[in-house]
C-alpha cells in the first residue's frame, strides 16, 4: 500500500486473468476489458486453465484449499508479459497475498515475480497504455463504487474516476459516504447475512439517492451485491462493471 | 456451535434496535470526520504513522529486558510493581493491597484492564464498593452495562436515557436532559467520593521503561483525581504497554490523540514517576503498578500476530468499522470491540469462545488505513480465520481449529478440486451456465434482500475463444 | 506468586524471541519551529479553541490582569503560593480589603482538604513551560503549588512567562532533557476539563477546573 508503484513501458503482449465471477456471471465485462486492451495495440492472451485466483478459500481460512488452486494460476502465466486483472479484488489477492501465500515453499519465487506483473485493469488502462476515451454515448449520471480492495489494497480509486471523467457525456453524481464498504466481503454475506443486508441496503440507498441511472463498479463480487439488491427492491438503475461500460460507450462500429 | 448462535443473536438485537444503530451511526460519522480534520497533511500523517509503528515494535522487540527496566526504576522511584500472570492473579493483588488499608472504597479512572479483570465484580464479592469517575463509565456503572466503545464508552445511549437513568439512581435531584446539567450532577456526586476514597485506580496508557514513569490521557480530570487525592493509588495495565524512551511519549500522544477523537491533545496529559516526596503536600504515599500478563506472552510468541501488541488504544479502527458502525459494541461480546477486538480478545479468550469475531469482517480494509501504529488488522483477521479451520493442530493459538466443521471443510475441499483442474472447471461452468434456467433463484440468505446473481449463457473461456484471443 | 509470576512471564517472553523485519528505516519526523511571535499566536488560538482563556501582560503588571479577571469572575477567594515564585508579586498589588480574599495554606492537603474541596473558588500556579503546536503548559507541581490546586478548584489561573513557549511537546522534553530527572508528577494542561460522552456533546468542567485562565507574560 506505500510502495512506490512503478509501471512499465507500453508491452506487445499481456495476460489476462478473467477471474472467476466474471467467468460466470459478467463474462460480457471480461470481454470488453480485452478489447479495450486489444484496440490500443497489444495483443492479450488469455489462458484457458485459468479458475480463480483463490481468494474466496483464502479468505475463509481454508488456506490449503487456496494454495492448491492459486499455485495452479502459476502454472498459467510462465511468459514475462504483464497480467491485467479486472477487479481491484483479485488483483490485490495475487499483488499483494500470494507472496504471503508462498512464503518459504518451492513455488515462492514464481508466486513474487507473477505478484510484481500483476495490474488492476483501469491502472493499466491510465499508466501503461495512457488511454485516451472519446464518448460516443448519450449523457448519462453515473454513480461509482470503488471496491475496498480497489481503494486501499491496489490504491487505483483515482484510476477509476480519471477514466470515466474522459468520458465527456457522463456525469459522475457523489454518493454519501462512498468509501465505505457494501457489505459484500465474500463468505461474509454468507455467514453474516443480517450485518450484510444491512451495509448493502444503505450502500444502495446511497447510490439510489444521487440519482443517477447507473451504477458502476471495477469488482463484480460489489456489483452482484449491490445490482442484486437494487434488482431485488425495483429500482430502475442500470449496472455495469467499468470495462463494459467504457467499451460500449466508445466504440464506433461492430468488429 | 453454540458461540456462532450467541453472536448471531447479540448481532440480530443490535442490528433491531433503531436508536442503538443510529447513536452509533451518528457518532462514528463524527469522529470520522473529527480525525480528519486532525490530520490536514496526509503525507505527515503517513510519516508519523510510520515513525509510531517503528516505536512500538521496536518496544516489543525487547519487551523482557524493557519490562525489567521499568521494574527496576519503578522500584526506583518508590514505586511497586506487581506481576500477574492472570486476572486471577491480578484481582487479588488488588485485593490484598485494599485490605492492607483496610479501604471499602475503590474510585476507578477508566481503565479497559480493568474491564478485562472484571475488578468491580470481584471487588464488590469482597464488600469493597468501586465507583468508576469517568463520565461515561459512571453512566454505565448506574446502567449494569459494560462499555461498547474504548474511548467513548457510553456512546450507545441517548441523553434521554441517561437523564432517565440519573432520575432514577437519584431521585433527589431534579430531572434533567440537559447535558451541562447532567455532567455538574455527576461532578456533585464523585467529588464526595474523590474526597472520601483512600485508593484510587488508574489505567496506563504508555509506561516508560527508561524512567519509571507512568502516562495517563485524559479530558475530564477524574483520572488525575484517582493518581493524585487517594493516599494510595495502583495502576493496572497490561505487559505490552512498555514503551522503550521518553522520547517516543510525544509522536504515540499525538497519533493516540488525533487519532482517537480529533483533538490536538486531551485536556491533560498526565505523567507518574514517584509517591509523594518529602515536603510535597499532596499525592498518593503509595503507588501500585499492576502488570498483566493474561495471554499477551502467548501472542508474543508469533511473528505474525505480536503486531496486535502494538495496540495504543485510540479507537480508530472501530470509529471507522463499517461493521461496528451498525452492530455497536455490545454485540461483540468482548472487552474490547470491533476490529482490534476481533483480532486480540480471540487470541486472549480462544477462538473456541470468540472464533466469529475475525469471521464478522468484510476485510474491507478502513481499520488499517487508520491505524496509528500499522497493524494489519485484515491480515490478521484473516490469520486467524484460519488457525480457527486449520486440521493440522501445529499453531500456539488458543481454540485453534475449533471452527472447522465437516460440512465448510468439505466445500472448500470440494471447491479446491474443481478450481485446480483447468478440463474439469470448464465443464462445470460449461454445464452451470446451460442449465441456468433450472438453477433455484432462492440461495439462502443471499436472496433475502437480493435477487439471484444472473448466471451468463456463456462463459468467458467461451467467448475469449470465440472471440480469437490466443491461449499462449 | 507475584515472583512466580514475574519470573514465568518474563522467561515466556525471553523464549519466544519473534523475528521482527528492522529492515525499515528510522523514519524522521519533521517538527514546526514559529518565531515567537507566532509561537504565542499559535498557543492562544489552540487554547481558545477549547474554551481556555489567554490574556497577554506585561510582566511587571501582569498582576492587575489577574486582579481584573479575578474580580469579573467574582470569586470570593484565591489560592495563592506565598513561598512561590509568584507569591511576593501577588501580595505586593493585593489590598487585604480587596475581593477576592488571598488564601494561602502550607499545610499537607490533608489537613485542609475540605476546604481545598469545596470552598476554594479558584488557584494561581506558575507554570515550568508551554507547548505552542498543542496550545499545552507544562507543569511540574512543587511542594508550594502542590498538584491537587490546578485540579480541584473550579478556575485555574496560569502565569506562564512567554519565554518559556516550546514548539513542540518533544522539543521540550529534549531541551529540558526530561529523562534524566522525571519529577513526582509532570503535567500537560491544555485547557478546562472537558468531557463528550454523553452524546458526543462537549461539557466543561466534569472533574477538574470549568475555567482555565492563561496570562501570559510578554
Amino acid at each position: 500500500m506505500t510502495e512506490e508503484k512503478r509501471y512499465p513501458e507500453k508491452p506487445e503482449k499481456v495476460y489476462y486473468f478473467g477471474t472467476c465471477l466474471m467467468d460466470l456471471l459478467y463474462p460480457e465485462a471480461g470481454l470488453a476489458g480485452m478489447q479495450l486492451i486489444q484496440r490500443e495495440g497489444v495483443e492479450v492472451v488469455f489462458p484457458q486453465d485459468q479458475t480463480c485466483c483463490g481468494q474466496p478459500a483464502w479468505n475463509s481460512g481454508y488456506r490449503v484449499e487456496a494454495i492448491r488452486v492459486a499455485r495452479r494460476q502459476l502454472d498459467c502465466f510462465n511468459e514475462d508479459y504483464p497480467i491485467v486483472v479486472p477487479s481491484g479484488s483479485c488483483a490485490g489477492m495475487m499483488r499483494h497475498q500470494y507472496p504471503e501465500m508462498f512464503k518459504g515453499n518451492t513455488d515462492e519465487l514464481r508466486a513474487n515475480t507473477l505478484a510484481g506483473r500483476i495490474f488492476e485493469l483501469t491502472e493499466f488502462l491510465v499508466h501503461v497504455l495512457k488511454i485516451t476515451l472519446e464518448d460516443l454515448g448519450s449523457p448519462v449520471k453515473v454513480a461509482l463504487h470503488t471496491s475496498c480492495a480497489a481503494r486501499r489494497e491496489m490504491g487505483v480509486a483515482t484510476e477509476h474516476e480519471a477514466l470515466l471523467k474522459q468520458l465527456s457525456n457522463v456525469e459522475i453524481l457523489e454518493q454519501s459516504r462512498k468509501e465505505e464498504c457494501c457489505g459484500f466481503g465474500g463468505t461474509f454475506a454468507v455467514k453474516h447475512p443480517a450485518i450484510s443486508a444491512e451495509m448493502v441496503s444503505e450502500k444502495a440507498n446511497a447510490i439510489t439517492a444521487t440519482g443517477a441511472d447507473t451504477l458502476i463498479s471495477g469488482d463484480c463480487g460489489c456489483l452482484m451485491n449491490i445490482a442484486g439488491h437494487l434488482e431485488y427492491q425495483e429500482k430502475q438503475i442500470d449496472s455495469h462493471h467499468i470495462a463494459s461500460f467504457i467499451w460500449e460507450r466508445t466504440h464506433a462500429t461492430e468488429r | 456451535m453454540q458461540q456462532s448462535a450467541e453472536f448471531h443473536t447479540r448481532v440480530e438485537h443490535a442490528l433491531a434496535n433503531g436508536q442503538i444503530k443510529a447513536s452509533f451511526r451518528s457518532a462514528m460519522d463524527g469522529l470520522m470526520a473529527k480525525r480528519k480534520a486532525a490530520f490536514p497533511d496526509t503525507e505527515a500523517l503517513e510519516i508519523l504513522r510510520l515513525h509510531g509503528a517503528q516505536i512500538r515494535a521496536n518496544s516489543l522487540s525487547k519487551l523482557p529486558e524493557l519490562l525489567e527496566q521499568l521494574e527496576m526504576n519503578c522500584h526506583k522511584n518508590g514505586i511497586q510493581v506487581h506481576w500477574a500472570e492472570s486476572i486471577e492473579d491480578a484481582n487479588n493483588i488488588v485485593l490484598t493491597i485494599m485490605q492492607n488499608h483496610q479501604a471499602d472504597l475503590l474510585i476507578k479512572g477508566k481503565s479497559m484492564v480493568s474491564e478485562e479483570m472484571e475488578l468491580n465484580q470481584f471487588l464488590e464479592q469482597h464488600g469493597i464498593e468501586c465507583i468508576e469517575s469517568d463520565l461515561g463509565e459512571y453512566i454505565l456503572q448506574l446502567a449494569g452495562e459494560p462499555p461498547s466503545h474504548i474511548v467513548a464508552p457510553a456512546i450507545h445511549k441517548s441523553r434521554q436515557q441517561i437523564a432517565h437513568l440519573f432520575n432514577e439512581k437519584f431521585p433527589d435531584i431534579p430531572y434533567s436532559d440537559d447535558v451541562d446539567r447532567l455532567t455538574r450532577n455527576a461532578r456533585e456526586i464523585l467529588r464526595k467520593k474523590f474526597y472520601a476514597a483512600r485508593v484510587g485506580l488508574s489505567g496506563v496508557n504508555f509506561a516508560v521503561a527508561e524512567t519509571g514513569t507512568l502516562c495517563l490521557v485524559e479530558n475530564e480530570g477524574n483520572g488525575r483525581m484517582c493518581t493524585t487525592v487517594p493516599p494510595v493509588h495502583i495502576a493496572v495495565t497490561g505487559i505490552e504497554k512498555v514503551v522503550e524512551k521518553l522520547e517516543h511519549i510525544p509522536p504515540l500522544l499525538k497519533l493516540l490523540c488525533r487519532s482517537a477523537t480529533g483533538q490536538t491533545i486531551t485536556t491533560y496529559f498526565n505523567m507518574i514517576t514517584s509517591p509523594r516526596k518529602l515536603g510535597e503536600k499532596d499525592g498518593p504515599e503509595e503507588i501500585h503498578l499492576v502488570l498483566l500478563d493474561n495471554g499477551r506472552s502467548r501472542i508474543y510468541e508469533d511473528d505474525e500476530l505480536i503486531t496486535t501488541l502494538r495496540c495504543i488504544r485510540c479507537g480508530a479502527c472501530m470509529n471507522h468499522c463499517p461493521v461496528y458502525a451498525r452492530i455497536g459494541g455490545h454485540a461483540y461480546g468482548s472487552t474490547i470491540p470491533g476490529p482490534i477486538g476481533s483480532i486480540l480478545e480471540p487470541q486472549k479468550a480462544g477462538l473456541d469462545k470468540l472464533g466469529d469475531l475475525p469471521t464478522a469482517s468484510t476485510l474491507c480494509g478502513a481499520c488499517a488505513e487508520v491505524c496509528p501504529v500499522h497493524i494489519p488488522i485484515p491480515k490478521l483477521l484473516n490469520r486467524l480465520r484460519y488457525e480457527r479451520t486449520r486440521n493440522d493442530h501445529a499453531g500456539a493459538t488458543l481454540g485453534q481449529s475449533s471452527g472447522r466443521t465437516v460440512m465448510e471443510a468439505g466445500t472448500w475441499k470440494g471447491w479446491s478440486w474443481v478450481h485446480s483442474q483447468p478440463r474439469l472447471y470448464r465443464l462445470a461452468m460449461y454445464i452451470i451456465t446451460r442449465l441456468r434456467k433450472l438453477l433455484p433463484q432462492r440461495i439462502g440468505p443471499w436472496t433475502q434482500v437480493r435477487k439471484a446473481p444472473h448466471i451468463a449463457p456463456k462463459t468467458l473461456h467461451e467467448l475469449a475463444l470465440k472471440e480469437g484471443f490466443n491461449d499462449k | 506468586m507475584t515472583n512466580n509470576a514475574r519470573d514465568a512471564i518474563l522467561q515466556r517472553l525471553q523464549n519466544s524471541q519473534p523475528s521482527f523485519d528492522n529492515s525499515d528505516k528510522p523514519v524522521s519526523v519533521e517538527t514546526p519551529e514559529w518565531p515567537i511571535k507566532e509561537r504565542i499566536e499559535q498557543f492562544k488560538s489552540i487554547l481558545e479553541s477549547v474554551r481556555a482563556e489567554v490574556h497577554l501582560a506585561h510582566p511587571d503588571h501582569w498582576t492587575d490582569t489577574l486582579k481584573s479577571l479575578a474580580k469579573k469572575k467574582q470569586l470570593n477567594n484565591l489560592l495563592y503560593a506565598k513561598k512561590g515564585p509568584l507569591g511576593k508579586m501577588i501580595e505586593d498589588s493585593w489590598d487585604n480589603t480587596e475581593q477576592p480574599v488571598l488564601v494561602n495554606n502550607e499545610g499537607p492537603i490533608s489537613e485542609w482538604k475540605e476546604s481545598l474541596f469545596f470552598h476554594i473558588d479558584a488557584a494561581v500556579t506558575s507554570s515550568r513551560a508551554a507547548i505552542a503546536e498543542t496550545g499545552s503548559l507544562v507543569l511540574w507541581p512543587t511542594e508550594h503549588e502542590p498538584r491537587s490546586w490546578s485540579l480541584v478548584p473550579p478556575v485555574h489561573f496560569v502565569v506562564l512567562d512567554a519565554n518559556k513557549l516550546y514548539n513542540t511537546f518533544a522539543e521540550v522534553v529534549e531541551h529540558e532533557q526530561w529523562q534524566q530527572d522525571m519529577p513526582t508528577n509532570a503535567l500537560l494542561i491544555s485547557g478546562p476539563s472537558k468531557s463528550a460522552d454523553i452524546e458526543q456533546t462537549l461539557a466543561y468542567g466534569v472533574h477538574g477546573p470549568t475555567d482555565l485562565i492563561v496570562i501570559v507574560l510578554t
